[in-house]
């Protein structure tokens, strides 16, 4: 089931005792982990515990205070070239979408390919909407956000995120703002992207994803991980207390 | 079929309610209209607009040219000339200065944000008038005299007499050169569409923006060469004495103190408020929106522009429109430093002629006209950039 493109030998992200504080608050305590190119990592763990902050200082939406943070070989430092050169790496899908309101989704996906990667319009236009058939709403291109289901509206996400051509893509809890009905497109189009050898960090409580693609399952509690494992020895063997209790509580229905 | 329904009685069908209203409201005017009317002739006045033709004789020194034998219609209209060039000018630079203090408040810049912040508070918590005044009374009329005006580079002349600014005026061989700057601008708007159409084609613009200036420049030199005499001469102010050591400013464009001063208080007071329109509407864009913007890389700048601010401005543009209409109004407190507008001149017109209800008739249909002109502009504009949302 894992896909074949992991190649074990690079590293992409590197994260090297990694620590922020929200005001007194400690929410990163020294996080230490390597993401290979190509990997599927899960990030789960109970709310407050860190996984948002995690995966947002991938792409310095959040600063980190101390530490290293290497990406893609560019170390994350105040310099907004190197900030803005990651960026533009790592797409990046919200659990509240944050599509753009004021723009049909067709120029939803192609601004950024047009503004910050200097495309041409049409060229712009022309992957925007090969990238709507590869999640399935070419008809919609025309609409604004407003007017799609939550399903397509995160799906358009997913596909402006992609436009970039991004080499990483994170997901903020992706599937938690949608109606029951609606998650199961939106996890099909990210099945799809694990398989095609994206390299994944998904923060989700959706197991069956997990179960079905992960390459590593990560376990956050109180600001750092608590334990690390691919998807079967994760759940059939976790080691912890803490990971026992949380899988005991969101498996059980 | 069904059986008929009952007739309703008058006094609680909706439509018959409607009407009556409305004949009521009406009736109410004609009889209080009507009541002023007779009140007004029984005090042997009459209601006209024939004063209008008679003479003003007094003097107005401000805005278009007149003279105390010009008639009282004239002197109306350069009160009304007066004011839309006071608010006119102050639309504009406080909108700019809202822009830039409203974006400024809400900087990352600790020092940049902050002096804006003081700036909006101090303005927003003192009475305009009083603003005037201190504008007025304690920098403008503090000036230097004439004798001692101070002169800026560029031969501005800076006195107590308000601001004289170099102005380039047109010579007789003016209409020979002005169809080169016609070609000049239509060539500069053909440069500026070719490189649109690139941009779209290929991303990349085939030539340098700096290149559309070249026609712009090119061209009216060109004619200026051509052209024997020199089309526009550089009129710059000069002061003069005239007999008995009086002095006085010839040439260039005249900024009374009076105008300067209500220009600079309308607008320093106004952006404060547009400046607070426009942080309530950037604000009102979800952190969201900026946040998916870094993370596809767009620049701050970028953001700003084609991110926040299109979303911003259908929060910002209904209260803008308050802002403009209160500017509007608030000139005519232009009478408590004796600027000759509107309302200061139609004072003077009352006072000669006694004409009380014509004349405030006509100011409030001036200020009436005035104003719904910029709500008009305004919700057409509103309504184009609203339209695009659904």
């Amino acid at each position: 089931m894992h896909n074949d493109n992991l190649n074990p030998t690079e590293d992409i992200i590197i994260y090297r005792d990694v620590h922020k504080w929200f005001g007194d608050f400690h929410v990163l305590r020294g996080v230490n982990i390597t993401i290979k190119r190509g990997e599927v990592v899960v990030v789960c763990g109970p709310s407050g515990g860190g996984k948002s902050t995690f995966i947002r200082t991938i792409n310095r939406l959040e600063e980190h205070q101390r530490g290293d943070i290497i990406v893609d070989g560019i170390e994350l430092t105040n310099d907004l070239r190197n900030i803005h050169a990651i960026q533009r790496e790592i797409g990046m899908v919200f659990q509240s979408f944050n599509l753009f309101p004021h723009l049909k989704v067709i120029d939803n996906v192609s601004l950024a390919p047009f503004w910050v990667r200097k495309w041409s319009k049409e060229e712009a236009v022309r992957v925007a909407m090969e990238l709507l058939e590869r999640v399935g709403i070419p008809e919609q291109a025309n609409k604004y956000p407003g007017q799609l289901s939550g399903g397509q509206q995160q799906r358009v996400a997913i596909a402006r995120a992609l436009a970039m051509q991004p080499k990483i893509m994170l997901f903020d809890e992706p599937t938690s703002a949608l109606d029951p009905e609606m998650i199961k497109e939106v996890l099909d189009v990210m099945i799809e992207l694990a398989r095609s050898g994206m390299t994944m960090i998904v923060v989700t409580h959706e197991m069956g994803f997990a179960k079905e693609v992960a390459n590593r399952i990560i376990f956050f509690s109180d600001g750092n991980i608590v334990e690390q494992n691919t998807t079967e020895e994760f759940f059939l063997n976790p080691r912890e207390a803490r990971t026992k209790l949380f899988l005991s509580q969101i498996l059980t229905h | 079929m069904a059986e008929r329904r009952r007739a309703v009685p008058f006094w609680r069908d909706e439509r018959v309610l409607k009407v009556l209203t409305q004949i009521g409201f009406v009736v109410l005017v004609l009889v209080v209209g009507s009541g002023m009317l007779s009140n007004y002739r029984k005090r042997g006045l009459t209601f006209s607009f024939g004063f209008l033709d008679e003479e003003a004789s007094f003097h107005l020194a401000e805005g278009i040219p007149f003279s105390p034998t010009d008639s009282y219609a004239r002197a109306f209209l350069v009160g009304v000339v007066n004011t839309a060039r006071v608010a006119s000018l102050g639309i504009i630079l406080a909108t700019l200065v809202g822009l830039v203090t409203g974006i400024a408040r809400l900087s990352d810049n600790w020092l940049v944000s902050r002096i804006a912040s003081v700036y909006i508070e101090i303005i927003r918590n003192t009475p305009l008038l009083v603003q005037l005044f201190f504008l007025y009374f304690a920098v403008i009329i503090q000036l230097p005299s004439l004798r001692e005006a101070l002169v800026l580079p560029g031969n501005i002349l800076l006195s107590n007499r308000g601001f004289v600014l170099p102005w380039p005026r047109p010579t007789v061989s003016f209409g020979l050169w002005w169809p080169f700057l016609v070609v000049a601008v239509i060539g500069a708007t053909l440069m500026l569409i070719l490189r649109r159409r690139g941009v779209q084609r290929t991303g990349r613009p085939s030539f340098n923006l700096l290149w559309v200036g070249v026609p712009l420049i090119v061209i009216p030199v060109l004619g200026w060469l051509l052209i024997p005499r020199s089309p526009l001469l550089l009129d710059l102010p000069e002061i003069v004495t005239m007999s008995g050591g009086v002095l006085k400013v010839e040439g260039g464009t005249k900024f009374s103190p009076e105008y300067t001063a209500l220009l600079f208080g309308l607008v320093v007071y106004t952006g404060a408020f547009i400046a607070e329109v426009v942080r309530a509407g950037i604000l009102a864009v979800p952190r969201g929106q900026t946040e998916a913007a870094r993370a596809q890389g767009f620049t701050n700048g970028q953001i700003l522009r084609l991110i926040i601010m299109p979303q911003a401005l259908r929060v910002i543009i209904p209260p803008l429109i308050s802002q403009y209409l209160n500017l509007t109004k608030n000139s005519s407190l232009a009478i408590g430093i004796a600027f000759l507008d509107l309302y200061a001149v139609s004072t003077t017109m009352l006072n000669q002629s006694g004409r009380v209800v014509e004349v405030f008739l006509m100011i409030m249909a001036s200020y009436l006209t005035m104003s719904l002109t910029i709500s008009l502009i305004m919700n057409i504009v509103n309504r184009r950039i609203q339209i695009v949302e659904r």
